[in-house]
């Protein structure tokens, strides 16, 4: 049996930063809500198929659980808190809300981490596009329809100027 | 990684860190090279593409590059994983992955792709057609990384086609073909090269396909006899998602498809070209 070290980590997570010293095998997701108590961030499948844990790296979607903590050593993490609070949603938050774009709630914050790169940086302007780049992270309740019509009535807003990118973007601690 | 009989690298990580969650592998020492940002490229080297082994598959998806000059690769590239796995998964860890259903290696047979490897002290190149020696098992020594990859541009002239079929948008495929093709100055079929994948225990290059065809005239019923004939070179696994038959069928037909698209495309060769 081999003594396994504990190596430093250091991580940007919602615009805090964190010093840690962890156990190299630790998942990502893992660190995210044990460590840090960030229990928004989903763990369905842990191997990579459903995108419940999906966050971003450093702006790009990623699976949280095909991670780990310390590969993330030096970037920037966001997870779903970063977006809206329970009682001041974000405009994406607040269309899923009213299109009916969630049920038990469990692939949510997959689903909002990858709206979210999404609605920064393609122009969605087509159904098929919107399903194309959701097809990573799977729902077993809404049957996706008001999820695809969420993202829809956002990238519209985001069209027509009605909504920014910094208003769907992730929130730091500048703006928090 | 010559200390531990059993390490591993990590680029991506979007095929070891499942197998590491499934305990399917267990490695002692996991050696990270995702910040050796000098493997993240893609190179224009006159005949030829270069493409480093850490370039993510989104990278390669975006290249403007890569769509001019191996549009096949543009092509399938549509059809690598999802989104948040193209963002992290990288081209060498495709490779070196193996998977008998992913495109890159299939892309490397297709286009007769040269593989670069090092060790400490050892550089060689392995032609695609020697680097898969079997379901998720390559040629590469234990102690040795994949460190780039090099493709050589296609003629202007040769027509190409990929196209998969998946039961998910990104999900890995239960079967799928590329075909390059040329036509010379009689209208007939030369340099044709047929890959699949999705239907053996590593993606496939199907070269006795390949010599029946070159210097034979088009036809529908030419494709119609290769399609029938398939058989005999593939004989694709049952398991959870299709069995065996249905895989043989999917390859036929996408065969027959991909044939035609890529017979379209191609044009006369010129002199000059």
């Amino acid at each position: 049996m081999i003594e396994i070290k504990k190596v430093s980590l250091w991580v940007i997570v919602n615009g805090v930063v964190h010093e840690d010293l962890v156990d190299p095998r630790l998942l990502l997701s893992d660190y995210l809500r044990i460590n840090l108590g960030l229990t928004g961030t989903h763990v369905g499948c842990e191997h990579g198929v459903c995108g419940a844990c999906t966050i971003l790296v450093d702006g790009a979607s990623s699976r949280s659980c095909l991670m780990l903590a310390i590969q993330a050593n030096g970037l920037e993490i966001c997870t779903v808190e970063s977006l809206g609070s329970p009682d001041n949603l974000n405009p994406l938050q607040k269309a899923f809300n009213e299109n009916h774009g969630l049920q038990c709630g469990f692939c949510t914050p997959g689903m909002l981490m990858t709206s979210t790169e999404m609605l920064q940086k393609y122009p969605l302007k087509t159904d098929e596009e919107i399903r194309e780049l959701l097809s990573g992270n799977l729902c077993r309740c809404t049957g996706y329809q008001g999820i695809v019509d969420a993202v829809r009535e956002c990238a519209r807003k985001r069209d027509a100027g009605v909504i920014s990118i910094e208003d769907i973007s992730p929130r730091t601690e500048r703006s928090l | 990684m010559r200390s531990y009989d059993d390490a591993k690298i990590i680029a991506g990580g979007q095929s070891l860190m499942p197998m590491m969650n499934f305990r399917v592998v267990q490695p002692s020492l996991v050696i990270d090279i995702g910040k050796l940002v000098e493997l993240d490229f893609i190179r224009d080297d006159g005949e030829d593409i270069v493409i480093g082994a850490l370039t993510r598959h989104n990278t390669v998806a975006k290249s403007d590059m890569v769509k001019q000059y191996l549009p096949v690769m543009h092509e399938a590239l549509k059809h690598v994983a999802h989104l948040a796995v193209r963002n992290r998964g990288t081209i060498g860890g495709s490779l070196s992955h193996a998977d008998p259903a992913a495109e890159y290696p299939m892309l490397s047979l297709l286009l007769d792709a040269k593989i670069y490897c090092e060790s400490v002290d050892q550089k060689r190149t392995i032609p695609a057609d020697e680097f898969f020696a079997g379901s998720l098992s390559t040629t590469l020594a234990e102690d040795e990384i994949l460190t780039q990859i090099k493709f050589s541009k296609l003629k202007t002239h040769t027509g190409w086609a990929f196209e998969e079929f998946a039961q998910r948008d990104g999900d890995f495929a239960l079967a799928a073909v590329g075909v390059l093709v040329d036509r010379d100055a009689d209208s007939r079929i030369q340099n044709v090269k047929i890959s699949m994948m999705g239907v053996g225990e590593t993606a496939l290059r199907l070269h006795s396909i390949e010599s029946g065809l070159n210097g034979q005239t088009y036809s529908d019923g030419l494709l119609e006899a290769v399609r029938e004939s398939l058989g005999d070179f593939l004989v694709p696994n049952t398991d959870l998602h299709a069995s065996s038959e249905y895989r043989l069928h999917l390859a036929g037909q996408l065969f027959k498809r991909n044939f035609k698209s890529a017979w379209d495309r191609a044009t006369i060769e010129k002199k000059n070209d």
